[in-house]
């Protein structure tokens, strides 16, 4: 059924591809602030780290519902098996981003129950990270799918390998929130910031190996990939080591952006790792990119849209942007 | 203990859609009256305008923030209990409903921010465009996803190759049979739902005495709309129903309760529907009306239920009634539209005690009437999901067991109580708080500009002494 013109089944790997990693990087450090938020040393602190998100976080929510839709577009396959599959995981996660969103808008006029904002937004936080983290752990695990659907039970998703790939988004997205906060604040926040990231570093570097030795025995495709001689493949986790080392070195150094920058691109480097193992499986063990997509006709009518529609987007978002320039300063809160 | 997936996958959603459908309606609505009130601002550099449009956006912007949060479940609810469907049918709604995120959902975000905390930072023609600019978002939004919705009632443009759909013709597909009707109908829906609130929260503020000068003008505004848009949606529900007649007749007999085809078939007016022995009891209706309405011929005649097999049959007596509570309401806006222009002479309807306390209760029931409309709509094509393609069965997800199905149908409950229980009792603080005085109306607050609906309101969690 595909079009042999031109192949549109896999610019659209590249677009969800990229929309993952935009969604992971962009509500990565604001999650990861709800995740840190219960150890911040005072309600001050926690001003700060909500404010420091405050513009942004609304549009992320909107590239998660891109991601959705876009997958029921171009590979309905896949969102056919993910979701019933990580049925609960699914409903986790969402219960977790409402709770977390909400948090958000009310802690500020809260006095009194304030604290009860605080808990639901580092609850909602946590269990949204944690959730996709497992959602992770269930892509390289594989599915149990049998005429184009999901036959597997309601706690498959839920393993020792899918319980520490949660635990490690969760490590990760935490990360990715310090190095941020290191950006976005200064004095005896910034100060935190700087000395619990290397702690965080260390925790995401040991699951991290952990997952790493664990993957090819979860799955022997993977290990095929690896370890089949030497490929330019290795050069990926090679990168992302090297990010962590020029994280460690920025922190040495007290630099204000740059761990951030590093965080990134580890995270970088392991996603393409990660799809590298993969390719071209998106429903593992059985399902490739070209199984999974939907017509061509479906393809072509929304990539039009998107060609013509995307730039539009962009400027209006980036004047929005432009709009409300400038840092938001510390202190001066939502009283 | 048996639990059947199916059912409490329907009545899941059936409840995370409701949920979501009321405060779609009501900021549709809101948001082109603030538009309105924001151009008025700008063109006049009269106070009033903003004073008023500053309060209402702090409305919109609790109820939008609802809007978004529950919107997010709607889109993952295809996948994890419709698989089935959402698998079959991606060709066309994958597209449709993306269109709606890159074409409405980007739109509406970043404006949002600007309309919400603009106000000083970009000129005030800008802040107006802003405003306009959501307000069509909202409009392009409920286009796309209506037109998912009739694709649905009737669909259009595609075949089917392995039972999967594919789209022949977008144009056919987007733009189906039901689309204008149910487009049009839902717009004024929208208009009637922010028109009825605006007017019943003003008449509040009368009946207390409190602002009355400002709130005057809104239920004055909100006046004039429902005179223009209540007879309107009886024509455009008339309209509805004939294209429902023609193209889902089974739907229209449960509207109306016939059972066995017939000719002069009379308008019910009340019944008991049976569905066990296939026919109504205390019945009182009007001799051959429902024939007039339908067939426009007195011995018109009317298809009943007997015409298709009782599986496929939907559920009589849910359609029968919603529909008489949804027209019901239709009327009694008709009576309050006439009312509103009869009491104009000196303003009498803003003295008009009865008026304003009839107009406090009604502020309900444009919500009420939606969520009738839609069991008619979605009750009514029981059991096809996509009508007369794939049942509800069909496109249920395999792998889901009853439990799963309770445990989010639960879980869902609870986490909506908490979250709209917080929302509507904060709401209720905002209308509590009024109007901001008008000298505080200047004070650029640095504090407030961050981009995010909810911090748009001013007014604080707690109750606290008035300093
Ligand atoms: C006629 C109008 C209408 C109807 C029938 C629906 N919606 Fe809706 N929806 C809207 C009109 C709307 C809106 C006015 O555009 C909202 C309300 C608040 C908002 O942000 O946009 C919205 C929000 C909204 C959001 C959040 C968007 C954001 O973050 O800005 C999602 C994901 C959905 N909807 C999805 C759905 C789905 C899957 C529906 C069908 C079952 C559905 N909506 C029915
Ligand atoms: C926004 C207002 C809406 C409301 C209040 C509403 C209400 C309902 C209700 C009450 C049912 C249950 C019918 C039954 O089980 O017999 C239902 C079913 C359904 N509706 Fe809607 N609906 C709305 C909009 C939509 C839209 C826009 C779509 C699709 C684009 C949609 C898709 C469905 C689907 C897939 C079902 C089948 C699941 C089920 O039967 O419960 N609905 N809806
Ligand atoms: C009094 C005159 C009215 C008539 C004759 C009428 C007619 C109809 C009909 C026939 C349908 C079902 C269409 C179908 O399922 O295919 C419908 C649905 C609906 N009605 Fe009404 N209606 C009236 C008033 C109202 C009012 C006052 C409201 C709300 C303020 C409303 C809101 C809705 C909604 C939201 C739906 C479901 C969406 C749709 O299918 O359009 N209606 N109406």
């Amino acid at each position: 059924m595909s079009d042999p013109v031109f192949d549109l089944t896999i610019i659209w790997a590249g677009i969800i591809a990229f929309g993952v990693i935009m969604y992971v990087l962009m509500d990565g450090f604001d999650l990861g602030l709800g995740v840190l938020f219960p150890f911040a040393p005072s309600e001050d602190a926690r001003d700060v780290m909500m404010n420091s998100v405050a513009p942004v976080w609304d549009g992320n929510e909107t590239w998660l519902i891109l991601g959705g839709a876009g997958l029921l577009a171009a590979f309905p396959l896949v969102y056919a098996v993910f979701l019933p599959a990580l049925y609960i995981g699914v409903f986790l996660m969402l219960a977790g981003l409402i709770f977390r969103g909400i948090a958000f808008e009310f802690r500020f006029k809260a006095k009194t129950s304030r604290y009860l904002w605080n808990w639901s937004f580092a609850i909602g936080s946590t269990v949204a990270a944690f959730a996709q983290g497992a959602v992770v752990g269930a892509y390289i695990q594989g599915f149990r799918v049998e005429n184009m659907a999901y036959v597997g039970g309601a706690f498959d998703w839920l393993t020792p390998f899918t319980i520490l790939t949660g635990f490690g988004l969760v490590a990760g997205y935490a990360l990715l929130g310090a190095t941020w906060l290191i950006m976005k604040s200064e004095g005896s926040i910034q100060n935190w910031a700087f000395k619990i990231t290397p702690y965080l570093l260390i925790a995401v570097l040991i699951v991290f190996a952990v997952i790493s030795v664990w993957t090819p025995f979860v799955d022997p495709f993977v290990k095929e990939r690896w370890f089949n001689g030497v490929s330019v493949i290795w050069l990926l986790p090679l990168f992302a080591v090297l990010c962590a080392g020029w994280l460690l070195r920025a922190l040495k150094q007290r630099r204000d952006g740059s761990p951030f920058v590093a965080t990134m691109g580890m995270f970088l480097f392991t996603y393409l790792g990660l799809l590298a193992s993969k390719f071209p499986y998106v429903v593992p063990p059985n399902y490739t990119l070209w199984d999974a997509a939907s017509a061509h006709s479906s393809q072509l009518f929304l990539l039009l849209g998107l060609l013509f529609v995307i730039p539009i987007v962009l400027v209006y978002t980036a004047w929005t942007y432009w709009v409300f320039r400038g840092k938001v300063k510390a202190g001066a809160g939502y009283h | 203990m048996d639990l059947d997936p199916l059912l409490l996958s329907r009545i899941q959603f059936a409840f995370v859609v409701s949920f979501h459908a009321i405060f779609p309606v009501f900021t549709i609505g809101l948001a082109s009256f603030i538009a309105v009130l924001e151009g008025l601002s700008w063109r006049t550099q009269n106070p009033v305008w903003e004073r008023l449009s500053r309060f209402w956006i702090q409305v919109f912007a609790v109820v939008f923030g609802m809007g978004v949060v529950s919107g997010i479940v709607m889109a993952f609810q295809f996948g994890t209990n419709w698989s089935n469907f959402a698998y079959a049918g991606a060709n066309f709604l994958g597209p449709v409903l993306s269109y709606e995120v890159i074409t409405a959902f980007f739109l509406e975000a970043a404006f949002l921010g600007v309309l919400l905390f603009g106000r000083g930072k970009v000129p005030q023609g800008i802040h107006f465009f802003s405003a306009v600019m959501v307000a069509t978002g909202t409009f392009i939004s409920s286009f796309w996803i209506l037109s998912a919705n009739s694709w649905m009632q009737t669909p259009a443009g595609f075949e089917l190759r392995d039972g999967l759909v594919y789209v022949t013709s977008w144009s056919e597909a987007i733009f189906n049979a039901s689309l204008a009707p149910r487009f049009f109908h839902m717009g004024l829906a929208s208009f009637l739902t922010g028109a009825f609130v605006v007017a019943g929260v003003s008449a509040w503020y009368l009946l207390r005495n409190k602002d009355a000068d400002v709130h005057k003008r809104a239920l004055s505004m909100s006046l004039w709309l429902i005179l223009i848009a209540a007879p309107a949606q009886v024509v455009v529900g008339d309209i509805h129903g004939l294209n429902t007649f023609e193209h889902q007749p089974t739907k229209v007999a449960a509207m109306e309760g016939v059972w066995e085809t017939q000719n002069g078939a009379p308008l019910l007016l009340f019944a008991w529907p049976d569905q066990e022995a296939q026919t109504n009891h205390f019945e009182i209706g009007i001799p051959r009306l429902a024939s007039y309405i339908l067939t426009h011929d007195w011995d018109g005649e009317v298809p009943g239920l007997n015409e298709v097999p009782r599986e496929e049959q939907p559920p009589v007596a849910i359609v029968f009634w919603a529909f008489r509570i949804m027209v019901g309401i239709g009327i009694l806006m008709l009576v309050f539209a006439v009312a509103g222009l009869a009491l104009r002479r000196k303003e009498a309807y803003t003295r008009t005690s009865w008026f304003l306390q009839g107009l406090r209760l009604m502020a309900v029931t444009p919500f009420i009437a939606v969520l009738a409309g839609w069991f008619v709509t979605e009750v009514g094509r029981a059991p096809w999901l996509i009508y007369e393609v794939m049942t509800h069965a069909e496109g249920l997800t395999p792998s889901l067991t009853g439990g799963m199905a309770l445990f989010t149908l639960i879980g869902y409950i609870a986490v909506y109580a908490v979250v709209f229980a917080a929302g509507l009792y904060y709401l209720m603080r905002v209308l509590r708080v009024g109007l901001a005085p008008e000298h505080e109306m200047t004070t650029a607050d640095p504090s407030q500009r961050a981009k995010r609906p909810f911090s748009a309101a001013s007014a604080s969690w707690e109750e606290e002494p008035e300093s």
